[in-house]
């Protein structure tokens, strides 16, 4: 009789102990499937989409003072760090002096022969040596930062924008190895007191990270155009690649262009009309 | 073995067991701070989750949106509660600091009292503290 009814005790009490287990795991099953089942993730009705996005550039349109003006446009709004840039040592009190060999650049006013340096001649026309061409991340379609880096941190977006995720970047730029146009910058410090003006619609980056250009991806969610177009007085279109319609195939179809190594097969979405 | 000393014993460990619960009933501890609503958060008083909801998971929720906008490019959240949000921490009206007008009262009190030092305000700055 003793033995039977502690036999039995112990089944209801071990059936007891795997229900009071499950419940918590069952009600966050429950509540899990309820919430992402009722909760959607959309685009703005305004975004402007591409198959592929690319950039052309009419480097004839642009001077020293639209080259400038290009940079600024988008340094300033993607709160890219100014090493020239006195610091407030009142804000930053314990800032170290600065190298005045670090750069971080996102879009900037690059020598023919160092933009192009398959494409340099002995005999090439003047002219080419004093043109300003802008030069920035390509958004390559076979882009090798994407292939190098290790944490998914760099990636290719369904659009053809090569992006990063700042969080996920780890800091190990083999990314910046890989690239064979020098596209991006390490923060080998904080950039925050550097950054004249912090612009609240675009974060920081921290210490540690890579940063390039975006194609001001935040910009094309919004329906807008990329900081560089708007500030280029129309040297910068941007536009869809795959679509034989849009702007950028027309002026690709009616004139010479040339892309950065195209040589190497990394295949760049930036194109220049000279 | 007596019963008594049984008993006696058992009283002991219990004591001795829960001794945490009595440690914190004799001294005093702060009490939790309420997060704050303040700002356009005060009138809505409906946000991304419910409220409890919100209190455990958000830390996973923004993971996620992380991961929506940079990735897929989507940027609107529209909750269960029916209402949209755009899926920013910092930037423009509809995101959380949008919202939650004090940053200190709101993310930081909690934050501060239970010892967590997310380092999302090293990139993601709050508007307010920029002028
Ligand atoms: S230009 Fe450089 S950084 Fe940009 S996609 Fe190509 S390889 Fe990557
Ligand atoms: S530095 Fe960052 S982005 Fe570049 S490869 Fe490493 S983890 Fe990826």
């Amino acid at each position: 009789m003793m033995e039977k009814s502690r036999r039995s005790f112990l089944k209801v009490a071990g059936i007891a102990a795997i229900g009071l287990g499950a419940a918590p795991a069952m009600n966050f099953a429950a509540s899990d499937s309820q919430g992402s089942a009722a909760a959607v993730k959309a685009k703005n009705p305004d975004a402007l989409h591409a198959e592929r996005w690319g950039m052309v550039i009419l480097v004839k349109k642009i001077n020293d003072k639209i080259a400038k003006q290009i940079t600024h446009a988008c340094h300033t709004q993607h709160n890219v760090p100014d090493f020239t840039h006195e610091v407030d040592t009142q804000k930053f009190p314990d800032t170290r002096p600065v190298n005045h060999n670090q750069e971080i650049k996102w879009i900037w006013k690059e020598k023919f022969h160092y933009a192009f340096p398959d494409k340099e001649d002995e005999f090439l026309n003047e002219k080419f040596h004093h043109l300003p061409f802008m030069v920035l991340c390509n958004h390559c379609k076979n882009a090798p930062c994407v292939q190098a880096c290790p944490t998914r941190a760099t990636f290719s977006r369904e659009d053809g924008i090569v992006i990063m995720d700042y969080h996920r970047c780890i800091g190990c730029r083999f990314c910046m190895a890989a690239c064979p146009y020098g596209s991006r910058s390490f923060n080998f410090r904080d950039p925050q007191p550097f950054i004249a003006e912090t612009d609240p619609d675009f974060p920081t980056r921290s210490k540690g990270v890579v940063e390039k250009c975006n194609l001001c991806a935040e910009r094309l969610a919004k329906g807008e155009q990329p900081h560089c177009v708007e500030a280029a007085e129309g040297a910068i279109v941007v536009g869809d690649l795959e679509d034989p319609a849009s702007e950028i195939r027309k002026l690709l179809r009616e004139n010479y262009s040339i892309r950065r190594k195209q040589s190497l097969g990394t295949e760049p979405s930036v194109y220049y009309i000279v | 073995m007596t019963k008594n000393m049984i008993m006696g014993g058992l009283a002991v460990f219990v004591l001795a067991v829960l001794s945490p619960f009595w440690f914190n009933m004799v001294t005093t501890t702060q009490a939790a701070p309420e997060p704050e609503l303040l700002g356009p958060a005060k009138e809505a008083r409906k946000c991304v989750l419910d409220k409890y909801d919100m209190r455990a998971n958000h830390m996973s929720l923004l993971d996620e949106w992380r991961d929506a906008v940079v990735r897929d490019a989507d940027r609107i959240y529209v909750a269960a509660n029916g209402k949209s949000f755009n899926m920013s921490l910092s930037t423009g009206e509809n995101s959380c600091l949008g919202c939650h007008a004090d940053k200190a009262k709101f993310c930081d009190s909690c934050h501060t009292y239970t010892s967590v030092d997310p380092y999302c305000w090293e990139c993601h700055t709050n508007p307010k503290e920029i002028e």
